[in-house]
Order: C-alpha cells, then sequence, then structure tokens
C-alpha cells in the first residue's frame, strides 16, 4: 500500500509488515464470510438471495463490471484535458 | 415567554444581526442560533399556525407534522455542525449566506402553502449561490452563473406549474399533489426534479459543488437535494416514475465517480447516487419505502456532510484536492482520517454505521413489491457506492502513493464538527430505533440487525473491497489522471458557446452587410447626390451658354464647373447666376409639363 520512507519518522504503514498484516486479517474475514454463511437460516425476498455466495460474487462481479466499464468504455469517451472549457 | 416564531426566520433575522457583529460576539450569536431554533421549533404546535391571509389567499408559515420535523431537525443540527466547521471564516457573505440558506431550507420544510414554499425554494438558490461565488475564483464564477440559470429556469417551471394548479383548483394548499392533476402537477413534478438532480438534470450539481467553498459545500450537500426529496415525499409519494428515476440516480453516477480525478467532485457524484436511493423509495410509495427514503435523507446529510468535511479540512490544510496530488496524509492528519473512515463505512452502509439501517429499508421495500431489476440496479449502486466512496475518497487521499505531503492536523473547530458529525453517524447506526421513532408512519417495524442481512451486507462490501484490491494491485484500476470528465453539462456549456458563435456570425454579418450597403452606402449615395446635384444641375444647364459666350475647349469648361460647385459650397452665389438658373429651371419646368 504505502512505501517510500522519505521522512525520518516512519509511520504505521512505512513497514511492509504492518500493510501484510492488513491483507491477512483481510482475507481471513473473507474466509470466515463465506463459511459463516452455512450456518445462516435465511428468508428471503427473491429466491437467488438464499443462494450460497450469492451477495459476495455479487459484490465482486459487480464491482470488477464497474471498474472496466469505467476504465474502457467510459474514460474514452469523455476524457478531456483539464483547460477543455476554457 | 416569547410565542415562537417559524424557525426559518430565526436564521434570517439572525443573519442580518450578526452582519452588524464581529469577531468572536459574530462566531458566539452564529453558534447560539441553531440552538435557538432547536428550542423554538419544540415550542411550535403541531398542525398549522402563523397563518396569513394574503390576496383572498392563505398562507401558512408553519406546518407542523411528522415529516417536516424530522427535515427541520436535521437541517438544524447541520446547521450547527456546519457553523462549528466554518468557524474560521469571517466573511460576512459566506457567514450571511450560510445562515439564510439554512433558513430558506427550514422555511421550505415547514411551508403549509404553496406560495410560500416557492419564495423559500427561490431563496435556496439565491443564498446557495453566493456561497459558491463566495469562492472568488473564475472557475466558481462560471460555474454558479451556470447553477443559477439552471435554477432559475427550474424555478420558473415549478411557478409555472403552481400557477396551474392553482388556477385549476382554486388552492394553495400544499399538499398531496400526484402526478394525475393535470400540466399544472407534471410542471411541479419536473420543477422539484430539477432540484433533485434527476439524470441530465443533475449537471448543475457535479459542476458546482466542488466549485464552491470549502465551507460552503457542506451547506449545499446538505440542504437543496434534501430539501426537494422532502417535497417530493410531501406531494408525489408512490408516483411510480420516481422508481426509474430513483435507480437509474443511483446507478450512473458510479461510473463517473470511479474516473473522477477531483475528490470533491467523487463525493458530488456520489451524492446523486444516494439521492437515487431516496427518490426511489418515495416512488415505491410504500409506509417502509418512504420512512426508508426520510431516514435515509437524514444520514445522509449527516456522512455526507462528513465527508465533504473531511476532504474540506484536507483541502484547508494542502490547498489541494485532486487525487493525482494527494496521498500518505494519515501520517499527519490521523483523527481526519479516521473521520474520513467513519464516513466511508457509513455511506457505504457497513453494519453498526449509519447508511445500513435506512438504505435497507429501501433496499427491503424494493424486494417486498418484487421489484427485480431495480432491486438488482440498487444492489449494484451499493457496491459501487462502496467502491468510490467508501474506497476511493480515504484510500486516495489518506493512503495511496505517499504524495510527500505533511500537513498539519485540522484546527480544533473542525474536529470538534467531523466528530459530531461522525459520533452520529455512528449513533444511528448503532441505536437506530433512536431515528425510526423521528420517522413520518409509526410503528416502523423494521429490524435491520439480523443475522442474514448483516452477513449479506458484510459480505458484499468485503468482496467489493477484495475487487478493489486485485484490481489494483494488478495495475488494471484506472490510473487517475489528470483530466476532466465531460458529463451532460457538455450539452450547454459548449452548446451554449456553439449559439454565441452561430448568433455571433448571423447578426454580425448582416449588421456589416447593412453598415456597408444601407447606412453607408444608400445613405452616403442620397447624401451625396443632394449635396452636390443642385451645382452639377446648374453646371450642366448653364455649360451650353458658357461655351457661347467664352469657348475655350474642355478645360475652361472644367474650371467653369468648379467654379459654380465652389459658388454653391461655399454659398456665395452671384445673383446674377442664381436669376439664370432659376430662369432655366422654369423654362425646362414648362417645356417638361
Amino acid at each position: 500500500m504505502t512505501s517510500k520512507p522519505t521522512e525520518e519518522k516512519t509511520y504505521l504503514f512505512d513497514k511492509p509488515k504492518n500493510v501484510k498484516r492488513v491483507f491477512i486479517f483481510f482475507y481471513s474475514a473473507l474466509v470466515v464470510l463465506l463459511i459463516a454463511e452455512f450456518f445462516v437460516h435465511k428468508h428471503p425476498h427473491f429466491p437467488w438471495e438464499a443462494w450460497w455466495g450469492f451477495y459476495a460474487v455479487y459484490g465482486f462481479v459487480a464491482c470488477v463490471l464497474l471498474v472496466l466499464a469505467a476504465k474502457y468504455i467510459l474514460r474514452p469517451l469523455v476524457k478531456r484535458p483539464e483547460d477543455y472549457y476554457d | 415567554m416569547i410565542s415562537p416564531i417559524p424557525p426559518a426566520f430565526v436564521f434570517i433575522i439572525g443573519a442580518l444581526v450578526i452582519s452588524f457583529l464581529r469577531g468572536n460576539l459574530r462566531r458566539g450569536v452564529m453558534l447560539l442560533l441553531p440552538v435557538l431554533a432547536f428550542i423554538d421549533l419544540l415550542q411550535l404546535p403541531a398542525g398549522n399556525s402563523w397563518v396569513v391571509s394574503f390576496l383572498g389567499q392563505e398562507l401558512v408559515l408553519s406546518r407542523i407534522d411528522r415529516l417536516s420535523l424530522i427535515f427541520g431537525y436535521i437541517f438544524i443540527l447541520i446547521g450547527l455542525i456546519t457553523t462549528i466547521y466554518a468557524l474560521h471564516v469571517e466573511d460576512t457573505l459566506q457567514n450571511m449566506a450560510g445562515l439564510m440558506y439554512t433558513g430558506s431550507a427550514l422555511g421550505v420544510v415547514f411551508a403549509g402553502d404553496l406560495f410560500t414554499f416557492f419564495i423559500f425554494w427561490e431563496l435556496l438558490t439565491v443564498f446557495c449561490v453566493q456561497l459558491i461565488w463566495g469562492r472568488r475564483t473564475k472557475k466558481a464564477e462560471g460555474a454558479g452563473f451556470r447553477y443559477l440559470l439552471f435554477h432559475v429556469v427550474g424555478g420558473l417551471v415549478l411557478l409555472a406549474g403552481i400557477v396551474l394548479r392553482v388556477n385549476h383548483t382554486g388552492s394553495l394548499a400544499f399538499s398531496l399533489i400526484g402526478l394525475d392533476g393535470g400540466p399544472g402537477s407534471l410542471l411541479i413534478f419536473l420543477g422539484m426534479g430539477i432540484n433533485c438532480a434527476w439524470p441530465f438534470l443533475h449537471t448543475w450539481l457535479s459542476d458546482s459543488y466542488p466549485e464552491a467553498t470549502i465551507t460552503g459545500t457542506i451547506f449545499l450537500s446538505a440542504f437543496t437535494t434534501k430539501a426537494a426529496v422532502y417535497a417530493l415525499a410531501r406531494a408525489f409519494p408512490g408516483a411510480t416514475p420516481l422508481i426509474w428515476l430513483g435507480a437509474i440516480m443511483a446507478g450512473f453516477p458510479i461510473f463517473f465517480a470511479v474516473i473522477e480525478n477531483d475528490l470533491r467532485r467523487v463525493l458530488a457524484y456520489s451524492l446523486i447516487n444516494q439521492v437515487g436511493f431516496m427518490v426511489c423509495g418515495i416512488g415505491i410509495g410504500t409506509q417502509l419505502a418512504i420512512n426508508g427514503a426520510v431516514a435515509h435523507a437524514f444520514n445522509d446529510i449527516l456522512f455526507k456532510g462528513l465527508l465533504f468535511m473531511t476532504m474540506g479540512a484536507v483541502m484547508y490544510r494542502t490547498g489541494k484536492i485532486n487525487a493525482t496530488d494527494l496521498g500518505g496524509l494519515y501520517r499527519t492528519m490521523p483523527l481526519t482520517c479516521l473521520f474520513c473512515i467513519v464516513g466511508a463505512a457509513s455511506i457505504s452502509a457497513f453494519p453498526l454505521f449509519s447508511g445500513f439501517v435506512s438504505k435497507s429499508m429501501v433496499m427491503d421495500a424494493a424486494g417486498s413489491e418484487h421489484l427485480r431489476l431495480i432491486w438488482f440496479i440498487l444492489l449494484f449502486a451499493s457496491a459501487g457506492v462502496f467502491h468510490h466512496a467508501g474506497i476511493k475518497i480515504p484510500y486516495f487521499a489518506f493512503f495511496s502513493h505517499d504524495s510527500g505531503l505533511r500537513p498539519k492536523e485540522a484546527p480544533l473547530h473542525m474536529l470538534i464538527a467531523m466528530g459530531l458529525a461522525a459520533f452520529l453517524c455512528i449513533f444511528n447506526g448503532s441505536f437506530p430505533h433512536f431515528l425510526y421513532s423521528l420517522l413520518p408512519y409509526q410503528p416502523v417495524g423494521y429490524e435491520p440487525y439480523n443475522f442474514p442481512h448483516v452477513l449479506a451486507q458484510t459480505q458484499i462490501l468485503f468482496f467489493s473491497a477484495l475487487a478493489f484490491a486485485l484490481l489494483l494491485l494488478s495495475g488494471i484500476y484506472p490510473a487517475e489522471i489528470r483530466c476532466i470528465n465531460l458529463d451532460a453539462d457538455w450539452f450547454y456549456r459548449k452548446g451554449g458557446r456553439l449559439f454565441y458563435r452561430l448568433a455571433d456570425v448571423c447578426f454580425n454579418t448582416l449588421n456589416r452587410v447593412c453598415d456597408q450597403w444601407l447606412a453607408k452606402g444608400l445613405t452616403g449615395g442620397i447624401n451625396q447626390f443632394c449635396r452636390h446635384a443642385p451645382a452639377r444641375i446648374s453646371a450642366w444647364l448653364l455649360l451650353p451658354f458658357y461655351r457661347l459666350v467664352a469657348p475655350g475647349g474642355a478645360d475652361a469648361s472644367r474650371r467653369f464647373g468648379k467654379a459654380i460647385q465652389d459658388a454653391f459650397d461655399n454659398g456665395v452665389i452671384p445673383i446674377g447666376l442664381s436669376a439664370a438658373i432659376s430662369g432655366l429651371f422654369l423654362l425646362v419646368l414648362f417645356y417638361l409639363k
């Protein structure tokens, strides 16, 4: 995440160890969330809400599609230099 | 005991008073005003009061019911928080405009008739523009003018609607209007929609909010759109077009937010996205949906205000707001960073944060009505808002690459304001029943905290975060670039210039042609003719006689012509010559007869 300790003082994420800890916590949280779903009794509005991992997959896919669409479709269409309207 | 007045006037009178005060006295009074307004609001009786007769109609300046009351509370609360945040600003224009703007928003909310409503609605625009122009840059000036033009048009549409409706029904009452009341109600609907930033009518928001002053933007983010949400909830609950309008509003801005470099503009887009949830809820129109829309408006004012405040603090300390210029600020602004994360968690609807308890009401209402596609869009928007407002804002400002900037922590008054907003975000998220007890429809009968719901929401957020992390690590995530992104305002910003150029070419060419042919050519010709005609005609008539008496060739003839011309020019015509010309002239007339 952060690097380049340009100053004599080092801060929290200047140490790669701390960044690694954050990622370990994050990945284990993902696993826990998926396992926890086995122990949930759901009462959904729609049938697909009951599928295992539906929300996890939807969240992941939605964000990937969002970024790809924004980067490869929208940006080429609308990007202009900063002084475009001046 | 003084009898309570409509709370709008506490702010408006207060704004006039502070213009005579300076320094700490002014600050003290500004802080006191929201407190006074709140006490005043508690004293006002439920139902209509302050009913004034005007041109045979009854104006209701204070209509207190559950719907207006909750908006009144939150407007006064954010007025207080923003005033604390802006304590360092010693600019009479901004100080007064902020208070007047708050007062106008309260006026809109407590107006019981369409006339009062319209007046305060227009005042919103007037004072909002002052907070944009207060930045005193060329860009802010342009954005302010565009804002003004947009809202003046919106105001006229609304006024036309009100006039038609009053003419049709004979009543000024501001209550349920509905879409089946003919063109009048449709125009009112559209007029409110412009302030609500509907798709394609949203450009005033993403254009002007990032250009306003640091503290002005906090006011802006709270009032205009939420007053419009209130108006729609009052006049058009259950209007089906709102479902789709809201869903589109929730969906499209997140694409723009992902590629936007100016972090305050990212927040402006996510503001549209959040208002989309409210508009959609109003469109669904069930009690749960309306409660959800109102609760979300309440929470959004707090967490969006908080996010704008943290970005404002960054801007105040560094003078920069583009993601390309920022990064790594957590080192020296840890509290601002923490408050930003609280705001980000709230807008992303993390469990225990405020967005969770209100956004899910709208989602649940869409599910209960089996609006499949709408539900999918809203879910997509929920994941997307986490992506851009929840991760992008804190990450690019406070983490990411080290920009080398080591600004001081935000000043104390800003920290207090942000801390207050952050506390309320967590309080509303963790103890939702206090907020629920203020909602218009009682009992609320909604319980956000059950295991499947918490798990589902946490999953969607964590896996969105996973997508962000993987895209960033793999280098696919779009790099922040110094650029602007076109939006629908291109049509009038460039279209306006095209119109200007077209008008320039058409009218200036016409002008030039007329000048050349008519003004210079024709008039000049007539002028020349009138000036020289007497001499020429005289010379022409007299020349044959002159030749008879004094033959001397062409040269002499020319000299004779010049002599006559000089005589006419100088007005010294010999009497004999005049007599000769007159005689000849009469002769010509005689024969021509």
